[in-house]
């Protein structure tokens, strides 16, 4: 909503530490610099996540497991002694046991690499940047706030992520079944391969590492919470708060309700492997189907967890860029709602073949189609806030727009997933592998990049380099179509997931996938590029570069915005229609 | 020829375009972007409700956003318009995009629920010279697919011994692993051939079961239309029908550990004669006789059964 005046008055001292003392990043307790350091350390795990996604395209670039072989450590002495103690072995002989070991151990290996390329994007790169980045840097700002309400306990969530991801990357090097190490069961951890299925200690650590970050999490969503409920500037309802805010408050409203589900199926994981307990063993009367329940009643929110703050991002861009309101502003705020109340009770189309009753998958069936409503209502909405406008093609514009289509393209294949019947042929296939990248690396990621470069002027006070934007956009948008289209095709022609080899007809659409890796691989370093570029020409930025259509309260600031602001709470008028 | 199955046709072959010769089927096909071709009335059903109405409809919904975004970007930006206008509501149009979505969802739901019904309820009557009458019980055959790591164990439980075992129980290997001591056979058929292959009758009703004595793994004939999990201390349940006699392949779906990718499903459909000498031979314990029996698939018709070395 546009505000015709605001009156502000900042803090006439600003003690801004220093960017080298320890203290002021280990100490925290500006809303400002913790989004910052989300940011940095959202960057470097998305490096990892994306060198892993590197491994498995470069495996299933060609039938034969070929490259994994070259990463894993297999003990050539002792299988040069094993196979040289029977009388006739040859070199030769020995030759092909060490590679049929080193396939095994690439076997294994590649389950450990899918399993830690999701979680890692997931956990440790979307929702740090998006929530705990974006979040936490334009929430209190926009809502005219000091900051958020427990600025302390804010940096706790901030720092202990890293001990997370250090406990997860530990666990990639310890044994999690005899003689592999690493943690190989999915993303989703399914027992009983997560437990009896893997007798080593780095299951145990990825377990502790995801309750780590879920207290991060929960701990974040209560403050965002608080913070939107309570510290409003005076005149702001919540019916004319940003639409990021918005996107917020119910991103943080699934965290806290989703996230306590997750802990309590990891802790019965925990017990189930350490303690004893039965929880998911059917020998001990315990079902393995109870935590594919429990799981994915978390792990539907959590998919929309990582798109809403996304849907929050594009609003504010189009609008900024369009010159023109979000059209139909409570619609969007009420179909964020929506989706979110809705996203809560489908979740069992994640488990259409686990052999649940014929009536209850009509009902998810039913339940899951309903989303498709409110988020239609979004995209048209966008559409229709840009028609009329006078749209500026500034590169966060290009990101929102590419996020629109692409996130259309995602969405719909989401709507043949849903239909149970249908589903049974595309369940744990290369449909359903393409259907959630096109929505998050093609939807999320895009509103992430959208944010990044709406936003970099205002969080480091330096412009970037518009031409090297346009390039990386480009380059991004045609790699990351040239890796996931395709695999709409292998899926559909019965390619299952999480496979590391696969039968010669599907090579050609796997090859081009990987192409396609290769651009999206170049399009990340046109990235760095342009960011090496921003901080060497240090072009100084503005407090509004985006004019007058950019109408939120992070735009009547500096850039960088003082150390503290709103000492005095800014009024807020919304404009007369 | 229905329209029904003229459309089912006309699409398979859209979907399978690479092989306009010789349809390729029960196993992938290269450069293919469709389904298999269909082996069961439920794979067609399947196929057509995706391939018309739901394709159909999303492919419409991409272009008309993908054209707007185009009109918009063509006709509204600023060098077209300098001047943004104003507008932020328009309720008829609210109101629109609202209830015509809900009305498409509709749709699509009256084409869908009846397919997962059908997949999921086993029929109890089929049609006979035109007549609706019911299934008798000796046209079905029950078979259980154990999944364990990393292979199938079959089980056909309509024949059990005092004890209640199963008289035929064998477990169906891969003949390919990814390793160098993998056994060479045509490639075309990498990774989905197994030693022992499941064998049913054709045009007979299939209930299958499926089960597990480990992790969960997941059964599935993508030319059939179905796939279930299987599931450590459950017994899941499913149907199929098969009128073509062939072979079919599917792989194992849900990741089940190290070799995943190398637990392939193989189902050997033949005319009842040939069926009942492979049961027999199987009773007797030769798998490899029996497996001989069904190397070469009977066309439907024939009385003779192959006459392979026993």
């Amino acid at each position: 909503m546009p505000f015709d005046e605001v009156a502000t008055a900042d803090g006439h001292h600003d003690h801004r530490p220093s960017l080298w003392d320890p203290r002021r990043w280990l100490f925290s307790t500006n809303h400002k610099d913790i989004g910052t350091m989300y940011l940095v350390f959202a960057l470097i795990a998305g490096i990892v996540g994306t060198f892993l996604s590197g491994l498995i395209r470069w495996e299933l670039a060609e039938p034969g497991i070929g490259p994994l072989t070259h990463l894993v450590y297999v003990n050539v002495e002792q299988i040069t002694q094993q196979v040289m103690a029977a009388s006739g072995a040859t070199q030769e002989m020995v030759d092909a046991a060490i590679l049929d070991e080193r396939i095994e151990a690439a076997k294994h290996f590649y389950n450990v690499v899918i399993t830690y390329h999701g979680l890692i994007m997931i956990f440790f790169m979307v929702m740090p940047a998006l929530i705990g980045g974006f979040g936490n840097w334009f929430v209190p700002l926009m809502i005219g706030a000091p900051d958020m309400a427990f600025p302390r306990m804010n940096n706790i969530s901030f720092w202990i992520l890293p001990f997370s991801f250090t406990l997860l990357m530990l666990s990639m090097f310890v044994p999690g079944i005899a003689g592999y190490n690493g943690f190989g069961g999915g993303w989703v951890m399914y027992p009983p391969l997560s437990t009896t299925g893997h007798d080593g200690p780095a299951f145990d650590l990825v377990i502790l590492s995801l309750h780590i970050a879920g207290i991060s999490s929960i701990l974040g969503a209560i403050n965002f919470i608080v913070t939107i409920l309570n510290m409003r500037a005076p005149g702001m309802t919540l019916n004319n708060m940003p639409l990021f805010a918005w996107s917020m408050l119910v991103t943080a409203a699934l965290l806290v309700l989703s996230l306590p589900v997750l802990a309590g199926a990891l802790t019965m994981l925990l017990t189930d492997r350490n303690f004893g307990s039965q929880f998911f063993n059917p020998a001990g009367g315990g079902d393995p189907v109870m935590y594919q329940h429990l799981f994915w009643f978390f792990g539907h929110p959590e998919v929309y967890i990582m798109i809403l703050p996304a849907f929050g991002i594009i609003s504010h861009i189009v609008s900024t860029f369009s010159k023109k309101p979000v059209f139909g502003y409570l619609g969007m705020a009420y179909a964020m709602v929506a989706i979110g109340v809705v996203g809560f009770i489908v979740w069992a189309h994640h488990m259409y073949t686990v052999g649940m009753n014929v009536d209850l998958k009509a009902y998810f069936m039913a339940a899951t189609m309903v989303i498709a409503v409110p988020t239609g209502i979004k995209i048209f909405s966008w559409i229709a806030t840009m028609w009329g406008g006078s749209i500026d093609f500034k590169v966060p514009m290009l990101w929102a727009i590419g996020f629109i289509f692409l996130f259309t393209v995602g969405g719909v294949t989401g709507v043949v997933l849903a239909n149970a019947g249908v589903d049974h042929a595309l369940h744990d296939t290369y449909y359903v592998v393409a259907h959630f990248h096109y929505v998050l690396s093609l939807g999320a990621v895009f509103g992430l990049f959208a944010g990044w470069y709406y936003w970099f002027e205002k969080m480091f006070g330096v412009k970037y380099n518009e031409r090297i934007g346009q390039v990386h956009f480009w380059l991004m948008f045609v790699g990351s179509n040239i890796i996931f289209f395709p695999q709409h095709f292998l899926g559909l022609n019965g390619m299952p997931r999480r496979y590391v080899d696969y039968n010669p007809a599907f090579q050609t659409w796997h090859e081009i996938s990987t192409w396609g890796y290769v651009v999206a691989v170049v399009a990340t370093g046109v990235f760095f590029i342009g960011m090496i570029e921003a901080a060497v020409r240090r072009r100084k930025g503005e407090a509004n570069p985006w004019g007058e259509s950019a109408t939120t309260l992070e735009w009547t600031l500096s850039s960088p915005p003082p150390f503290h602001q709103f000492n005095t709470l800014p009024v807020v008028k919304p404009a007369a229609h | 020829m229905t329209l029904k199955s003229a459309f089912i046709s006309l699409t398979a072959l859209v979907g399978t375009a690479p092989a306009l010769a010789a349809p390729v089927v029960g196993r992938p096909e290269p450069g293919a972007i469709g389904f298999q071709p269909a082996a069961t009335e439920l794979a067609e059903s399947v196929s057509f409700v995706h391939n018309v109405p739901l394709m159909i409809i999303i492919t419409a919904i991409t272009i008309l956003v993908l054209a707007l975004l185009v009109y918009v970007i063509v006709r509204y930006n600023k060098r077209a318009n300098p001047e943004p206008g104003t507008f932020s509501h328009n309720v008829p149009l609210e109101v629109a995009w609202t209830v015509i979505p809900a009305l498409i969802l509709v749709v699509i739901a009256a084409f869908t629920f009846p397919l997962l019904y059908k997949i999921d309820q086993a029929p109890t009557t089929m049609r006979v010279d035109g007549e609706r009458v019911p299934i008798p019980e000796d046209q079905w055959l029950s078979v259980k697919a154990q999944g364990n790591q990393w292979n199938w164990t079959y089980a056909y439980v309509d024949e059990r011994d005092e004890e209640g075992f199963p008289l035929v129980e064998f477990t169906s290997n891969p003949l390919q692993t990814g390793l160098t001591t993998d056994t060479t056979g045509d490639p075309d058929l990498l990774y989905l051939e197994t030693d022992y292959p499941m064998v049913v009758p054709a045009g007979r009703y299939i209930r299958y079961y499926t089960a597990a004595s480990d992790v969960i793994h997941s059964w599935t004939v993508p030319a059939f239309g179905i796939k279930t999990d299987a599931i450590p201390g459950r017994l899941n349940q499913g149907w199929f029908k098969v009128d073509q006699p062939g072979v079919y392949y599917g792989q194992c779906s849900e990741l089940c550990g190290k070799d995943h990718a190398f637990m392939p499903i193989e189902v050997r459909v033949v005319p009842e004669a040939q069926y009942e000498d492979w049961y027999e031979t199987m009773k007797t314990g030769d798998w490899d006789a029996a497996r001989a029996i069904v190397e070469d698939i009977q066309p439907l018709g024939s009385a003779q059964v192959a006459d392979a070395a026993r």
